[in-house]
C-alpha cells in the first residue's frame, strides 16, 4: 500500500512541492482509515459525549470521567481514565503477540492521561467454536492477553467471548482499561508551551512493526498468516512494567508537561499529534533516538511501532530528573527535540525529511462519503423442537457456556481491589480513594447485530448498563469499539451506520455519555465481512464494595423484572438473534427495547443495592432459561414455572418465553418481593417466576412437561470450553 | 520496627503487601533491589510479580541479584523472611527454602480460591491457626508446583517444615483439590529456621475487611510475632 494518488495531490498542493518519501509515508499512516477514520468520522458525531461528570471526552489517548462523591450530590476530584482498542488484525496473523500488544498500547493510553491501571476487561470474537482454526486463535490470544496483562499486574475483570462463523477470517481482539487519577495527577496530550523539550522514553526503536495503521486499514489477505507476519509487534510486559513505573515516578513528581504513547505510526504519529492538539509545532532530530538496530534510515524511525515507549513534553529544567527516573528503573531515554511555534519538522543528519504543518497532518485527512443500504430484517419462521434437548443445546452452546477457562488463566485479582470477580454480570472493583465502588462490563452480541444492526446495537447498549445496574451500580460514562467489515460494501457500510446509530441514541437515552472509542474497519477477509460489532465498555459507580451476587440462595422469591410479554398479552416474544434460533435453525424479528430504560437501570441500581435483594441476574445470552441455571451453585437452587399471568397456553408461546433475548429484563431475588413491585411500579412489571430451594437444581415446570438439572448436570453442560480446551 | 517489601523489576504485588501488612499493624515500607536493605529492618517480604519477567525461569534472575545476600544474611540471623508467590520462587531460587516451584501441571496461568491445611501451627507464621485449620486463599501463577526429591520431602516432612497443603474444603489434601500437581500437596515451606517461610499463595490478598476475606492476616501478624519470640 502507498498513499493514494487523490491524497499526494492534496498533500502536494499544500506543501507547494514533492513530498519527501518519509512525509509519504507519515501521510499515508496518519491518514489512513486506522488512524483517521476517514469513513466513520461522518458518523460519529451521532455521538453524545457531554456530562458534568465528563473531565476529558474524545480525541485524547483515553477518556477522563469524575467519580461520583458518595457524601455529596456532586462528582469527588478523584478521575478514572477510560479507554478501548482493538486489535484485530495483528490476533489473525499472531494471535498471542497481536492480543498481547493490545493490552500493552490501551495501557500506555492509560499512562499517558497521568493515570494508574486499575483494570482490564477483554471482548473476544472468534470463527464457529467447532474448528480447529477458531480454537488455535481463541488460545493463543487468551495466552498473549494473560501473559502480558498478568505480568504488569493489572487485574482482568471483565469482559466477553463469543463465537460466529463470519469472524472465521477474521477475529476480533477488543481491549478496555480502566485507569485511576485525579485533579492533580491528570496530564494530557495537548503539548503546552514551544521550548519544552520532547523526550522518548522506553523502548529502543527498532525495525519491528512498520506499518501497522495501513496494514490495519486493508482486508485480510489468504495469506495475511504468513505475509504480514512483520507488520505485528512483538511485545515485552517485563518492559511495560519498567515503564508504568516509570510513568508513575514521573507523573507523582509532576516532571510531565504532556504525554502520549507510541502506537499506530509510531514515534511519527505521537509526537505529531502531540504537538497539533496544543496548536504548536516541533524541531525533531531522529538521530537522537535511542535504536535496537544499526543504519535504521528517518522513515524506519519515524514509523516503526516498537512497542512500549512513551513520548513526553518536558520542560527544560526537568529533563535531568526525568533521564535520573529512567536510569533507576533501567529505561531507555532520548531528548529528541523541542516543541516549536512552527511546522511539524524532522531532521535525519542534517536533512530535513519532514517539514509539514502538524496539524494538516493530523486532521487533513479528507472524509470518505460512502453509499449504504438500509439492512432488512428476517421474517418469522419459527423451528419445532424438543424442549429438553433445546434446552441442553443452548445451555452447552461455547456462546453460553461458561468462560472459566479464559478468567482463570487472568490475573483477577491482583491490586486487591477487587470485589465481583468474573464470571458475574458485571466486575466490580473497589476504589478506596473515593470510597466507591466501579463496575465495569465490557462486550457485544454478534447474533443481535446480525439479526438487526440498530435494534442490536441498542440492546446491547442495555445489556452491558442492566449488567452494572444489578451490581447496584449507576452508570457514569462509556467508550465504544466499532468493528466492521470493507466500508467501500454499501450493504456493510449500511450495517456498521446501524450499529453506530443504535449505540449513539441508547446511550443518550440512557444518558451515559460516550466518551472515547475506536473504530476497526476492513475487518473482511476471503471468507467475508465479520458481523458488524459494537463493542461496549461501560462503568458505572455503586457507594458499596459488596454487589448482590448472581447465584440464588435457598430462601427468598424469585421475581422477574422488566418482562413485557408476561405484562401484555399483544407482545409476542420474538426469537431473533437468540442463541435458540442459532441451534435450532429457523428465523424471528429481533425484540425491541423498551421505551423507559433509563428508569429501569437507575431504579435497578437503587433496588440491587436493598438489603432484601439476595440474588440478581441480567437475562442475556441464552434468554430466561440460561439466565435461571447459571443462578444455580453448589450450596442452592431454583423452583421455577410459567406464570399464569401473561397467557402462554401454547408450547410454542412458552418456548419463546424462556428463550427470547428481550433485554432491559433483571431476574431478582428478594425476601420482601412487595417492596421490588412497590419500587418499579409504573417502570416495569414485576413477575413471580419461582423462589429458592435447599437442593442445589434447577426444577422448571412448563405446562406440558418439567425439566430438572442440579447443579453438577449443569456445570457438565456449562463445561463445553473447558472440556474442549483443557 | 520495618519490613521491607523488597521490589525487583517486575514485581507486582510490592502495594499490595505493603497495605495488607500496614493493615495488621507491621510498619513495613517498599525497598529498591538496587538499593540494599536498610540496616534496622525487622523483617523482609519478597512480594509477588514477575521478577525481571519471569524470562530464565521463574525467581532465576531475582535470586542472583545482590539484595538477596543481605537477605540470606538476615534470614539466618532470625531476621523472619516471608516470600510469596514469585517471592516464593525467588526464596527457592536463592535457597532460602529447600525444593522448588515449577510450571503448573496445567500448563497454564491459574487464578482462583483455594483451600489450604495448616501442617504446623508452631510457627510465627502460623500460631495464629489451629494445627489442621482450613483457610481459604487466592492463588495466582503459573509456576506454582512444589518439586523435590522424595528424601528431601520426607525430611521435610518428618522436620515438620510443610507449612501448608492444599486441601479441600474438608481439609482433605486429595488429588482433586491440588490446583498444580506440587508434591503431596505442599502449598508452603519453612527454611531452615522458622522465621524463614514461603508459600504460592497470597495471604496480603485476603487482609483487608472490605475485599477478599481476612484468612491471611494472622499469616501476616508472624512478623511481629517473630520479633517478639527473638
Amino acid at each position: 500500500m502507498s498513499l493514494a494518488d487523490s491524497d499526494r495531490e492534496l498533500v502536494e498542493e499544500e506543501l507547494g512541492r514533492e513530498a519527501t518519501p518519509a512525509e509519504a509515508a507519515l501521510f499515508e499512516n496518519l491518514w489512513s482509515e486506522h488512524c483517521a477514520y476517514r469513513s466513520s468520522r461522518p458518523l460519529l458525531s451521532a455521538f453524545d459525549s457531554e456530562g458534568e461528570q465528563v473531565v476529558v471526552g474524545p480525541g485524547d489517548d483515553a477518556a477522563v470521567v469524575a467519580l461520583p462523591n458518595p457524601n455529596t450530590d456532586g462528582y469527588s476530584d478523584t478521575y478514572v481514565t477510560l479507554g478501548i482498542e482493538s486489535h484485530n488484525h495483528p490476533s489473525y496473523v499472531d494471535p498471542f503477540d497481536g492480543a498481547a500488544t493490545g493490552v500493552g498500547g490501551i495501557v500506555r493510553d492509560t499512562m499517558s492521561m497521568g493515570a494508574y491501571p486499575i483494570a482490564l476487561a477483554d471482548s473476544l470474537y472468534f470463527g464457529a467454536f467447532e474448528r480447529e482454526h477458531s480454537k488455535y486463535l481463541f488460545e493463543g490470544v487468551v495466552e498473549g492477553i494473560s501473559h502480558y496483562g498478568n505480568c504488569i499486574g493489572v487485574p482482568t475483570v471483565a469482559g466477553s467471548v463469543d463465537f460466529h462463523a463470519d469472524y472465521e477470517g477474521n477475529p476480533l481482539v477488543n481491549v478496555a482499561c480502566v485507569g485511576l487519577t485525579d485533579e492533580d495527577r491528570m496530564i494530557t496530550a495537548v503539548a503546552q508551551e514551544p521550548g519544552n523539550k520532547v523526550m522518548l522514553v522506553g523502548n529502543a526503536t527498532g525495525r519491528d512493526g512498520l506499518g501497522g495503521a495501513s496494514f490495519a486499514s486493508e482486508d485480510l489477505s489468504e495469506d495475511a498468516e504468513t505475509e504480514d507476519r512483520p507488520a505485528v509487534q512483538v511485545g515485552d510486559p517485563y518492559a511495560e512494567k519498567l515503564l508504568i513505573e516509570t510513568n508513575e515516578v514521573l507523573v507523582e513528581e509532576n516532571l510531565v508537561e504532556s504525554a502520549r504513547d507510541l502506537g499506530a505510526a509510531g514515534l511519527g504519529g505521537a509526537s505529531s499529534e502531540l504537538v497539533a492538539k496544543g496548536g504548536l509545532g516541533a524541531d525533531l532530530r531522529l538521530e537522537d533516538v535511542h535504536q535496537r538496530e544499526p543504519n535504521m534510515n528517518a522513515l524506519e524511525i519515524l514509523l516503526a511501532e516498537s512497542q512500549e515507549r512513551m513520548c513526553y513534553e518536558v520542560a527544560p529544567e526537568n529533563v535531568e530528573r526525568v533521564r535520573e527516573v529512567c536510569e533507576r528503573f533501567d529505561v531507555g531515554c532520548s531528548v529528541i527535540g523541542e516543541v516549536t511555534e512552527g511546522n511539524y519538522v524532522a531532521t535525519f543528519q542534517g536533512e530535513t525529511v519532514v517539514d509539514v504543518d502538524a496539524e494538516f497532518l493530523g486532521e487533513g485527512a479528507p472524509m470518505n462519503d460512502l453509499d449504504w443500504e438500509e439492512p432488512t430484517e428476517p421474517e418469522r419462521d419459527l423451528p419445532t423442537v424438543d424442549l429438553p434437548e433445546a434446552f441442553e443445546a443452548v445451555v452447552a452452546s461455547p456462546n453460553t457456556a461458561s468462560k472459566r477457562w479464559v478468567y482463570r488463566q487472568y490475573d483477577h485479582e491482583v491490586g486487591v481491589r477487587t470485589s465481583v470477580r468474573p464470571g458475574d454480570d458485571a466486575g466490580v472493583v473497589a476504589v478506596r480513594e473515593a470510597g466507591v465502588g466501579v463496575a465495569i462490563s465490557s462486550g457485544a452480541a454478534p447474533n443481535w447485530t446480525s439479526a438487526a444492526p440498530y435494534e442490536g446495537a441498542k440492546a446491547v447498549t442495555l445489556e452491558n448498563a442492566t449488567n452494572l445496574a444489578a451490581k447496584g451500580a449507576t452508570p457514569l460514562a462509556a467508550v465504544d469499539c466499532l468493528n466492521g467489515g470493507n466500508p467501500e460494501k454499501p450493504d456493510v457500510y449500511g450495517g456498521f451506520k446501524g450499529i453506530v446509530d443504535g449505540l449513539a441514541d441508547m446511550c443518550s437515552d440512557l444518558e451515559v455519555p460516550v466518551v472515547g472509542g475506536n473504530v476497526s474497519l476492513y475487518n473482511d477477509s476471503p471468507s467475508g465481512p465479520i458481523p458488524p460489532t459494537p463493542t461496549l465498555a461501560m462503568v458505572g459507580a455503586t457507594p458499596s464494595y459488596d454487589a448482590p451476587s448472581m447465584e440464588a440462595s435457598a430462601e427468598g422469591e424469585l421475581l422477574l423484572v422488566g418482562d413485557r410479554v408476561l405484562a401484555d398479552p399483544d407482545t409476542e416474544a420474538r426469537l431473533g438473534g437468540s442463541e435458540y434460533l442459532r441451534q435450532q435453525g429457523g428465523s424471528d424479528r429481533f425484540p425491541s427495547v423498551p421505551e423507559d430504560a433509563s428508569a429501569f437501570v437507575q431504579l435497578l441500581a437503587a433496588v440491587a443495592r436493598e438489603d432484601h435483594v439476595q440474588a440478581t441476574h441480567d437475562v442475556s445470552d441464552g434468554g430466561l432459561a440460561v439466565a435461571l441455571a447459571e443462578m444455580v451453585s453448589e450450596d442452592a437452587g431454583i423452583v421455577a414455572q410459567v406464570p399464569e399471568q401473561g397467557g402462554l397456553s401454547e408450547v410454542g408461546e412458552q418456548v419463546g418465553w424462556l428463550f427470547n433475548e428481550a433485554t432491559g429484563r433483571v431476574l431478582v431475588q428478594t425476601t420482601d418481593p412487595e417492596r421490588v413491585r412497590e419500587a418499579f411500579s409504573g417502570v416495569a412489571p414485576v413477575v413471580r417466576v419461582g423462589e429458592g430451594q435447599r437442593d442445589p437444581r434447577l426444577d422448571l415446570s412448563v405446562s406440558w412437561t418439567e425439566l430438572s438439572y442440579d447443579v453438577d448436570d449443569i456445570a457438565a453442560l456449562r463445561a463445553t470450553i473447558e472440556n474442549e480446551l483443557d | 520496627m520495618t519490613v521491607a517489601i523488597v521490589r525487583f523489576g517486575g514485581s507486582n504485588c510490592d502495594r499490595d503487601a505493603l497495605r495488607a501488612l500496614e493493615s495488621v499493624g507491621v510498619d513495613a515500607e517498599i525497598v529498591w533491589h538496587e538499593d540494599g536493605l536498610p540496616e534496622d529492618v525487622t523483617g523482609v517480604m519478597l512480594p509477588g510479580g514477575f521478577s525481571y519477567g519471569d524470562y530464565l525461569r521463574a525467581g532465576a534472575m531475582a535470586a542472583r541479584s545482590p539484595i538477596m545476600n543481605d537477605v540470606r544474611d538476615a534470614a539466618a540471623d532470625g531476621v523472619p523472611v516471608l516470600g510469596v508467590c514469585n517471592g516464593a520462587q525467588v526464596g527457592c531460587e536463592s535457597g532460602l527454602t529447600d525444593g522448588a516451584f515449577t510450571t503448573n501441571e496445567s500448563a497454564r496461568f491459574q487464578c482462583e480460591h483455594v483451600h489450604l491445611r495448616v501442617e504446623n501451627a508452631d510457627t510465627p507464621w502460623t500460631a495464629g491457626y489451629e494445627p489442621g485449620d482450613v483457610i481459604s486463599l487466592p492463588i495466582a501463577h503459573g509456576e506454582g508446583r512444589y518439586e523435590i526429591d522424595d528424601d528431601r520431602l520426607t525430611q521435610l516432612e518428618t522436620n515438620d517444615r510443610v507449612l501448608f497443603r492444599y486441601c479441600d474444603e474438608d481439609g482433605d489434601p486429595s488429588v482433586d483439590a491440588n490446583p498444580n500437581g506440587s508434591k503431596h500437596n505442599v502449598a508452603g515451606v519453612l527454611g531452615e529456621r522458622d522465621t524463614t517461610a514461603v508459600l504460592m499463595p497470597h495471604p496480603e490478598r485476603a487482609a483487608l475487611a472490605d475485599v477478599g476475606g481476612t484468612d491471611g492476616r494472622p499469616l501476616l501478624e508472624g512478623f511481629v510475632r517473630a520479633v517478639d519470640a527473638e
